[in-house]
């Protein structure tokens, strides 16, 4: 497997990364070297596996319904770009 | 649809229930509605680095319990997975959800469609549904070029419950979302709150030709707060597609939203590669087992639900399929039968209740009134008690339901109990044999000539001599002892005297 360019724009895309035009014949050829190596992964015949969610031989421990947290806004919002009436601001993001 | 009988309508739903569960999904910050902005959002909520979740117990339990109501497959074992996409009331960039192993598989749900008599039963199947967090609040309306964010919501519990495309018509979709509404209230894992968004409902639309096996191209109609709404935004999206088609169009796949103003649908966005979510299982959490024991526990802790309940009403008290699937079709509705009925069995100890009485009243005249105010049956004036008080008069014969009618509305308007109502009012029943007889008497003989017309063979003048009669009597004699008094002075029609 490897990436296009027009396919490496799209993710860089959908990850909210900037990348300049002259960027992209490199970083192409990066990460198509990283996609080689992991193709690795394909050679173990693994038709007979169960598939794995985690490598951790262990399950989900729960915590019990209860609330355990103050309220800490001033602290959590202090190192925000900016605050009103208790909100997050962030530029403008409605749909049109 | 009547005009456009060659197509047919697909509908399929996803409902997102908020969990009532005291804290959130995986983190211990309080889910109630209504806080100040950002009081009830901790630093697992924001997303902020270093932090880990973990998984709340009762959420799990809820899921489950949903699962096992509808007769579906609950997974042993469950995975959660990242969602991956970017909007600023979803701070950390993803949504922990579940896709390729959902805690609920399968199940199903019947509806109840038509009225009374014509009333029938349909299944519709639900595919899935899964556990996953909400997201928080953007208001856009507030500062001027700025998004205002509040994450008190950001994971909150909840399950994503998406049914197949089985529905075929706006009323069906209703049902089946108003009987998803019962179930998790009378599993109290959810409030029902449409309007504070604790139950959500988004409807997959497409229209086909009637015959075709295949389905059209679906639009998604989103931000429907009522069941009203619900039924109006497919209407519309129904006839909205088969214009387009019929104007030789043809329909895109995207989402809509509902305008409940305008009564329309109109374009959010278009899909496409838009929704490119790049699942994969998140790395933080590890599977979710629940022991069969644990499950065994919880399937024998379900309370009685809407369909187990409407049997047992039709088996118990002999009412009809409908009338019992109206009552059982919220758990209050149900609970306020049931209190009507014990109270009324409590009145009079020595007969059996009359429970078909208390099922007339119920999805009668309170059901008419609810309507006609928009109050919740748990808001109503009258409340069961009150309600068998009145039925006890009109068992004991203190009331013609006529009279029975005028005193509820009285009792409707808070003028009192329905004892005070009737000696205030003067509407006691005339139940005296003599004094009916008095008035049929006087009523005969003031009118000759009908009588004679009667007896000649006019039958229908009995109907004249009974509101003459009731007229006389202010509208309270017993309407049964007045028949039988006026049948046995007149003789039967035809006949000379």
């Amino acid at each position: 497997m490897s990436l296009n360019a027009n396919q490496l724009k799209h993710v860089a895309h959908l990850s909210r990364i900037a990348i300049d035009e002259a960027q992209v014949p490199a970083m192409l050829q990066d990460l198509n070297a990283i996609l080689a190596f992991a193709e690795q992964l394909q050679d173990p015949r693994l038709d007979k596996l169960m598939p794995m969610a985690h490598p951790l031989d262990q399950t989900q421990p729960l915590r019990p319904d209860r609330v355990t947290e103050r309220d800490e806004r001033v602290v959590l919002q202090a190192g925000a770009p900016a605050v009103a009436q208790g909100l997050f601001l962030v530029p403008q993001v409605i749909e049109s | 649809m009547s005009t456009h009988s060659r197509w047919e309508a697909v509908i399929g739903l996803e409902i997102h229930a908020q969990l009532a569960t005291k804290s959130k999904i995986f983190s211990g910050a309080a889910t109630t509605f209504g806080a100040e902005p950002n009081a009830q959002a901790c630093a697992v909520d924001l997303g902020l680095p270093g932090v880990l979740p973990v998984l709340n117990a009762e959420a799990v339990h809820m899921a489950a319990l949903f699962g096992l109501a509808i007769d579906a497959e609950v997974a042993l074992e469950s995975t959660f997975d990242r969602k991956n996409y970017f909007y600023p009331d979803l701070p950390k960039g993803y949504q922990i959800s579940q896709l390729a192993q959902p805690i609920v598989n399968g199940g199903q749900v019947v509806i109840t469609l038509g009225e009374g008599e014509a009333a029938e039963q349909k299944t519709v199947r639900v595919t899935r549904a899964h556990l996953e967090e909400d997201a928080g609040k953007s208001l856009h309306e507030v500062f001027a070029g700025m998004t205002g964010i509040d994450l008190n919501r950001a994971g909150t519990p909840l399950i994503e419950i998406v049914s197949e495309p089985d529905m075929r018509s706006a009323v069906e979709a209703v049902a089946y979302a108003r009987k998803v509404h019962a179930i998790v209230q009378y599993l109290g894992i959810c409030d029902g709150n449409m309007q504070e968004g604790s139950f959500r409902v988004d409807a997959n639309v497409s229209v086909r030709p009637k015959g075709q096996i295949s389905l059209g191209t679906r639009t998604e109609v989103k931000n429907v707060n009522s069941f009203r709404f619900l039924e109006r935004a497919i209407l519309f999206e129904i006839e909205r597609q088969i214009e387009l088609i019929e104007d030789g169009g043809t329909v895109q796949q995207q989402t809509r939203l509902y305008d409940p103003d305008k009564d329309e649908t109109r374009m959010m966005r278009t899909k496409e590669a838009a929704d490119d979510y790049r699942y994969f299982p998140d790395p933080d959490l590890l599977p979710v087992v629940i022991e069969p024991a644990t499950l065994a526990i919880w399937r024998d802790s379900l309370p009685e639900l809407p369909d187990a309940k409407a049997r047992r009403y039709q088996s118990e008290y002999g009412l009809t399929p409908y009338d019992a699937a109206v009552l059982t079709s919220s758990k209050e509705t149900a609970a306020y039968f049931e209190q009507t009925l014990a109270a009324l069995a409590d009145r009079l100890p020595d007969q059996v209740a009359d429970a078909k009485l208390c099922a007339n009243w119920v999805t009668g005249a309170i059901a008419a009134q609810l309507n006609k105010t928009g109050l919740a049956i748990g808001d109503s004036p009258v409340t069961a008690p009150s309600l068998a008080l009145l039925l006890v008069r009109i068992v004991d014969n203190t009331l013609s339901n006529k009279l029975a009618r005028e005193v509820f509305e009285a009792m409707w308007a808070g003028e009192g109990e329905p004892d005070a109502i009737i000696d205030a009012r003067g509407l006691k029943q005339i139940t005296d044999s003599s004094a009916i007889e008095a008035l049929v008497d006087a009523i005969l003989a003031e009118n000759p000539d009908k009588v004679a017309e009667y007896r000649s063979g006019k039958d229908k003048l009995f109907g004249f001599f009974v509101g003459q009669a009731m007229k006389a009597a202010g509208g309270k004699a017993n309407p049964q002892q007045l028949n039988e008094i006026l049948q046995a002075r007149l003789g039967p029609p035809g006949e000379q005297a």
